[in-house]
């Protein structure tokens, strides 16, 4: 075991660690809790589309896109490595997760040449903004119970029905669209997927307020809204298999959670006091933050496992879920504890009085997000149990039978 | 990067299974248990043969000298298989407190036949409840002497030495090497939770021993505390994969309401998350692995964080194999009680999970205060 890179990749760090130097502030230990707003500004969105633009012109924003469409055709490993610097400065949010790791790695799985050329380069280069355009009010965990309906009408489709939870659609240029086209057909069978316009007409987007008070995902109308069948992604009926390919991407994209994490809350147990005491010195926030600690290095251990699967050039599999799963859980965990270590203060959310600029109080308001977005704790405990410990699936009351007379309430 | 076993143990891990699952099939540690039997002494000696023992001991003491990547594999094999061996006294904490700390003639003496399986050595740290700290140790030696009254003594029963701490003339606390079947050495076998690995008590009175030169002071026996976690966390884990294993394959062949119970979530959830906490304690453990294979300062860290985590998923996964085998699990011809009292044993034999949360703690404030 060793952790030094391969003389190829310490030479493919090094070409990342220059271009991060001249481009960007290396983060200091304040910077831990900063962007810890969660709403993005117009301002904000202004800033990741020139950093974006920066990243593609570098060579950095499509390290394993092909180089016909302005990537690097790199390896993954190298792509690991260009997140494994880029986190270590101050950079702006990016809103181009969903359109260079997700939509476009769909489109080139799926689409015709056409369609390709048309979107790669402006999503690649920071134009365009995609958002992912999947769960509706009675489709979330279970995604292919879409009822958004599309009904062909010449060389168009006219699409009605509501999205919801879509992250960045208020100011995305592009939607992947899931539709159902044939309501007679099984669940899964009658689902046909599209790119759309996001300017188009019939298209409504209403920002949804959260918890925290703050908005970064809406509720997308669409009333008749026409979309050209050459905007269609893959063949009608095929809707499904495109949102696997999506949602396989998905699952390589790794987000990193926004923490707080073990290191804060450790700080945080070092500076505040218990009964006239360190807080630290206290057996149960002892024993508490053990086992944060244990969970955090172990994530970042188990990703550094399955670098070195990348590294031998095997594919890392559901297995990647782990990180997602136990650090959801584990942000809104300390968040709660730190806020408790405060005391009756605690409940203040000043910036001025709460300690780390109420980021505990702030976290303890989005983290419950974080184990909903992307895959509920639910579905990826499922994932786990049927993908890697090749558990059987759940008995399921909507096999075999018409989308249209699948049981939707209890009435 | 290469974070992963290298190829070389890769391919002995096949090797490895293969010989323990040929000699201990399900049912075969049980048969020892109620033949009375801790140790199969025929499978002790073809440990030694195939070089298992001496694995990460170096080849001027007898050793196959292949450091401690393939010591940590095997322990996580043993760990899985349940073998009936003193394997973790004799080479994670005997064989260690020597090549640590031992002179060379004491060296010379005692690795070789450790190595090969002739000599079987424990250490004798705990005098009754507690967790290993210096005031703890009461046991005293003078002029190479010991008297003290040392329990649980793990796998003492079988043991020829013992690596003994007791405080000297000045009141350190250190190590010395006393062999059990001397005069001044009394002892009496303890019933005990683990049902294959037993423990004794050693009464010594003026026991003749051999004190280890390089084990003077607290810090050396950390040392050696720190080193033997992280082996001891690989058992853990093979232990925890071992009980995830047992209960996954249960829960594919049990039906109920006309379908196997590893289709309903309330178990599939169960078993994914020991999956969880046994993938997080096996990357702690080989984290470790990688500190002790290069002497890291990082060692002391890394030791914590493995035994921590490693005693969490064993725990887990222990509990829950028995939940779900329900009524079955409760019996004594399934083997779910013998990962179930593994699981415990293991997570108190150099300290209890709340000593190491609290060491954990205090290495990692440390760290940051340098």
């Amino acid at each position: 075991m060793d952790f030094s890179d391969t003389p190829e990749e310490a030479a493919f760090r090094a070409e990342v660690r220059a271009f991060l130097d001249a481009n960007a502030q290396r983060k200091t230990a304040e910077a831990r809790s900063a962007n810890k707003s969660r709403a993005m500004t117009p301002e904000q969105v202004a800033a990741s589309k020139a950093w974006q633009r920066k990243k593609a012109e570098a060579g950095f924003a499509g390290i394993l896109w092909p180089k016909k469409y302005g990537g690097r055709e790199g390896t993954p490993m190298q792509h690991v490595i260009f997140l494994q610097e880029e986190e270590k400065y101050v950079v702006p949010i990016s809103v181009f997760n969903q359109g260079v790791n997700m939509a476009l790695p769909t489109i080139m799985a799926h689409g015709t040449e056409e369609q390709i050329a048309r979107h790669a380069r402006p999503a690649l280069f920071g134009d365009e903004i995609w958002c992912q355009l999947f769960s509706e009010p009675a489709a979330g965990s279970d995604l292919a119970g879409l009822r958004t309906r599309a009904v062909r009408d010449g060389d168009n489709w006219v699409v009605n029905g509501q999205k919801i939870w879509t992250s960045n659609a208020h100011f995305s240029d592009f939607g992947m669209l899931m539709t159902r086209t044939d309501p007679a057909m099984a669940k899964h069978a009658g689902l046909t997927f599209f790119m759309v316009d996001m300017r188009a007409p019939g298209i409504e987007v209403r920002p949804i307020k959260q918890i925290a008070g703050t908005s970064n995902f809406c509720e997308v109308f669409l009333s008749d809204v026409r979309i050209p069948d050459s905007q269609r992604l893959g063949s009608v009926g095929a809707g499904w298999k495109v949102a696997l390919t999506m949602l396989a991407n998905e699952r390589l994209a790794v987000s990193k959670a926004e923490g707080p994490d073990f290191e804060d809350i450790f700080l945080l147990a070092r500076s505040v006091e218990l009964d006239g005491r360190p807080a630290v010195e206290d057996g149960a926030v002892r024993e508490r933050l053990a086992n944060w600690y244990v969970q955090t290095v172990g994530v970042h251990y188990t990703r550094l496992r399955s670098n070195t699967a990348l590294s031998r050039g095997k594919t890392p599999g559901p297995e990647n879920s782990i990180g997602k799963l136990v650090g959801a859980s584990k942000a809104q965990e300390i968040a709660t504890f730190g806020i408790d270590l405060m005391g009756m203060a605690g409940a203040v959310m000043d910036p001025e009085l709460a300690p780390m600029e109420a980021w505990f109080q702030q976290a303890l308001l989005y983290s419950p997000g974080k184990r909903i977005a992307g895959g509920t704790d639910e579905i990826l405990r499922n994932i786990i149990a049927e993908r890697v410990l090749g558990l059987p699936g759940e008995v399921r009351a909507d096999k075999g039978i018409a989308f249209a007379d699948i049981p939707t309430s209890s009435r | 990067m290469n974070f992963d076993f290298s190829e070389d143990v890769v391919t002995m891990r096949e090797e490895v299974r293969r010989l323990l699952r040929d000699r201990f099939p399900r049912g075969a540690v049980r048969q020892a248990i109620d033949a009375g039997q801790s140790s199969d002494p025929a499978f002790w000696r073809l440990l030694g043969e195939m070089g298992w023992l001496g694995v990460a001991i170096p080849e001027e003491h007898g050793g196959a000298g292949m450091g401690y990547e393939p010591l940590c594999m095997i322990a996580e094999e043993m760990g899985a298989a349940l073998a009936p061996a003193p394997f973790s006294s004799s080479i994670f904490l005997a064989a260690e407190a020597l090549l640590l700390f031992g002179n060379e003639e004491q060296k010379a003496t005692w690795l070789p036949r450790m190595a090969s399986g002739e000599v079987i050595g424990t250490l004798a740290l705990a005098e009754g409840a507690g967790d290993p700290r210096p005031a703890a140790v009461k046991a005293a030696i003078r002029n190479d002497r010991i008297s003290g009254d040392k329990w649980p003594v793990v796998d003492g029963d079988l043991a020829r030495i013992a690596i003994v701490a007791a405080q000297g003339a000045d009141g350190e606390p250190g190590l010395a090497l006393v062999e059990l079947d001397a005069a001044g050495v009394s002892r009496t076998l303890l019933p005990a939770i683990d049902a294959v690995r037993r423990s004794a008590r050693l009464i010594l009175t003026d026991a003749p021993a051999d004190p280890l030169p390089g084990a003077q002071g607290w810090g050396a026996i950390e040392r050696l505390l720190d080193r033997a976690a992280i082996l001891f966390a690989f058992e853990q884990v093979g232990g925890a994969q071992g009980a995830l294993d047992m209960a996954v394959s249960h829960a594919l062949d049990r039906f109920a309401f006309g379908r196997p119970i590893g289709s309903f979530q309330a178990i599939k959830h169960k078993l994914a998350d020991i999956y969880v906490a046994t993938e997080l304690a096996r990357s702690n453990a080989y984290y470790g692995a990688w500190a002790i294979d290069n002497d890291a300062p990082e060692t002391p860290v890394a030791a914590a964080a493995a035994r921590v985590a490693a005693s969490n998923a064993y725990s887990l996964a222990g509990r829950e194999n028995i939940q779900v085998h329900g009524g079955m699990g409760l019996t004594w011809e399934s083997d779910c009680h013998l990962f179930y009292r593994r699981a415990r044993e293991l997570a108190l034999i150099v300290g209890s999970p709340r000593h190491w949360q609290g060491r954990l703690v205090d290495q990692l404030a440390s760290r940051d205060r340098e």
